[in-house]
């Protein structure tokens, strides 16, 4: 007993920590189609961003605090930069949008190591999440439970902005039909650049969440992108339902399968199951109904 | 006249690979050469998928893997001799050879597996994927993750693959002591040659029907459906072929490189291996190959010279090219577009047609269709 709730817990924890890093991506893929391979690389800022206010906030109680806000608006910002000085251009052909944010992750990756160097850095964790509780026998790592409950408070606050603010409503409309969104006076210019700050903003907080779980180095983001992006293919692209039991589903798979062989024979059969499940479900776990011609 | 460019263009390359090359470089230089060739062949695959196929394809790098791993296998069972174990099994693992590995002791069933296996893998999944209709960035996500866990697979298992270290330290190569220079020569020829076949192939089946139909489909799948004839089946003959090239770039590639390891099929390996194709023009017949041995000498010459630039210049190779000339060099040169004018096809016109504004009309359909039922 003591074993499966383990592994439920790990299989939680491991999805939560793909569901903050695929809810941009899935937010970015859904209203523009565009696939930003440097999603990965705002996950390394967002780490750096830690570290570097772990350097300046002597006290690392509030160090991480001061972290998560900032983590975002760099994140934030570095995805408007990269919008606008490079995506807006490409809007007509989507999948193109892939390999050019992939050679802007390589760039970011050599600045960040330019900078900081190539050993990976750690973060002091806060004195607050030292140590565990026990829940049922088992032994929960607080930085672990903190890691879901901010993917969940992640998912609410972002599901509220779409649902109660001007924004969310415009968001909304223009993933749902984009010319007529137009046609009603909505800039979808700026919709889209608000959409790609909140996205890319949100893997800044996830890459100040990684912080505590090890240490941070270049490379930190290329281990998540290919897992995050198998989220949403499983989720449904622009489905943020879809996207929260996926990133759940695989955490858990992925979590029960390394208990019973090795992580690295799991996370093959992972890979084969999604596979198999896009033979079901082509369109992922909230399907569309398609009429495209192309 | 026109028909004639493509034909000089390859006559000047052979030209360069066979003749001014061996003239001009030292051995170390020829042997670098010889790697290109070995991704050159592999990106001239990517071509033919992703340039004339619109698949894009993110993990050629698993194909190139089974390539390299058959040979690097056979080699090693070759240097420790028949019944022997080769000398990373005695370090790591059980001093035993696995069952699996072996039929690689047998040179024709190794060339086999080459040539089939991947064939299989590419054609099984492909199956898999195009006929439910799996396309775009879907498929392209699904390559890479099959990359990926196919180079941690191959890290996870150091008693049978050699792990992280991969495979390395090769006496022969059939027969053909490898640290014999004048061998290494002819192992540059043969990838070299194997280069030109494979683009000569490439230019005959561009204007074969199958060609055609395959530019067809990444211009307009549907249409295609409506015309009667299977898209799925045309990509799926693409894609195996693109398979089987990389295979073959990567079964050479280790006599060559002396080592296979897993980050040469992992996500940044695959994805390197397009850097080449788009630099030189992903629909064009030469610009895969030109772009990839271009590649190759630009990483070589950069690193030696700025360490740490490289990553630098990939990346803005991609941001630059992919932004500003979707058609890479043969874009710049004109050819593709003047060599295809006369068959009034849409080689050079990069962002496939039906892309743009149609498709984003029809997503929007589908969409609003998925909302009215979550409405529901």
């Amino acid at each position: 007993m003591d074993a499966l709730l383990a592994q439920v817990f790990t299989g939680i924890s491991a999805g939560a920590v793909l569901l903050l890093i695929a809810l941009g991506l899935t937010l970015t893929f859904g209203q523009m189609g565009v696939i930003n391979m440097a999603h990965g690389e705002f996950i390394m800022a967002g780490a750096y961003t830690a570290y570097v206010v772990s350097t300046i906030v002597a006290s690392t109680e509030l160090s991480l605090l001061i972290a998560l806000p900032a983590g975002f608006v760099i994140g934030g910002l570095l995805g408007l930069a990269l919008e606008a000085s490079v995506l807006r251009w490409m809007y007509a052909r989507p999948l193109d949008t892939l390999l050019v944010t992939y050679g802007v992750g390589l760039v970011l990756q050599q600045v960040a190591r330019d900078i900081f160097g190539a050993p990976a850095k750690e973060v002091p964790a806060p004195g607050w999440l030292d140590g565990s509780i026990p829940i049922l026998g088992y032994d929960f790592p607080l930085t672990r439970l903190f890691i879901i409950v901010l993917a969940g408070l992640c998912v609410a606050a972002l599901l509220a902005v779409l649902r109660f603010t001007a924004l969310g409503r415009e968001i909304r409309a223009t993933v749902g039909n984009r010319d007529l969104a137009e046609t009603i006076g909505i800039s979808t210019r700026r919709t889209d650049q608000a959409t790609f700050f909140i996205g890319s903003g949100l893997a800044g907080v996830a890459g100040v969440a990684l912080t505590l779980l090890g240490s941070t180095g270049p490379n930190l983001g290329t281990s998540y992108i290919v897992q995050a992006f198998l989220v949403v293919v499983v989720g449904g692209i622009g489905h943020l339902k879809g996207t929260i039991v996926a990133a759940l589903g695989i955490g858990l798979l992925q979590a029960f399968l390394a208990h019973a062989l090795t992580g690295s024979v799991a996370q093959v059969i992972v890979f084969l199951a999604i596979v198999a499940f896009l033979q079901l479900r082509p369109q992922g776990i909230l399907s569309v109904r398609t009429r495209s011609l192309a | 006249m026109k028909k004639l460019y493509p034909y000089v263009g390859w006559l000047l390359l052979a030209i360069g690979l066979l003749v001014l090359a061996p003239a001009v470089l030292s051995d170390f230089r020829l042997g670098l050469l010889a790697k290109y060739c070995c991704y050159a062949i592999a990106a001239v695959g990517i071509g033919l998928a992703w340039g004339r196929g619109g698949m894009l394809v993110l993990g050629q790098g698993l194909y190139f893997g089974i390539g390299a791993y058959a040979m690097a296998m056979h080699l090693k069972l070759a240097d420790a001799g028949p019944g022997g174990v080769p000398d990373f099994m005695a370090l790591y693992g059980d001093a035993a050879v696995p069952g699996w590995w072996e039929p690689l002791r047998s040179g024709a069933l190794a060339v086999v597996v080459i040539l089939v296996l991947p064939a299989l893998v590419a054609g099984l999944l492909g199956l898999a994927v195009f006929k439910r209709r799996i396309k775009g960035a879907y498929f392209a996500i699904l390559s890479q993750a099959l990359a990926a866990a196919f180079a941690i697979l191959l890290v996870g298992q150091v008693k049978t693959t050699g792990g992280a270290n991969g495979l390395n330290n090769f006496q022969g190569f059939f027969g053909y002591a490898l640290f014999d220079p004048a061998n290494k020569r002819m192992l540059y020829f043969l990838a070299a040659g194997i280069l030109l076949v494979s683009i000569l192939a490439m230019a005959w089946l561009y204007r074969t029907r199958f060609g055609e139909l395959l530019v067809a489909v990444r211009d307009g799948e549907e249409r295609v459906r409506f015309l009667g004839t299977d898209p799925a089946n045309v990509k799926l003959a693409a894609y195996v072929i693109a398979a089987v090239l990389a295979s073959i770039g990567g079964a050479l590639f280790v006599p060559i490189a002396g080592i296979v390891s897993p980050d040469d099929v992992g996500v940044v390996a695959s994805i390197g291996l397009l850097a080449g194709v788009a630099l030189g023009g992903r629909a064009s017949l030469l610009g895969p190959a030109v772009g990839a041995l271009l590649v190759g000498y630009a990483e070589t010459t950069l690193s030696e010279a700025f360490p740490g630039s490289w990553s630098y210049f990939q990346g803005a190779l991609f941001v630059l090219v992919i932004l500003l000339l979707p058609g890479g060099l043969a874009q710049l040169l004109g050819l593709v577009g003047r060599a295809n004018a006369h068959r009034g096809d849409s080689a050079s016109d990069h962002s496939p047609r039906g892309v743009p504004r149609g498709k984003r009309g029809e997503t929007e359909v589908s969409r609003s269709a998925s909302e009215e039922a979550a409405a529901r």
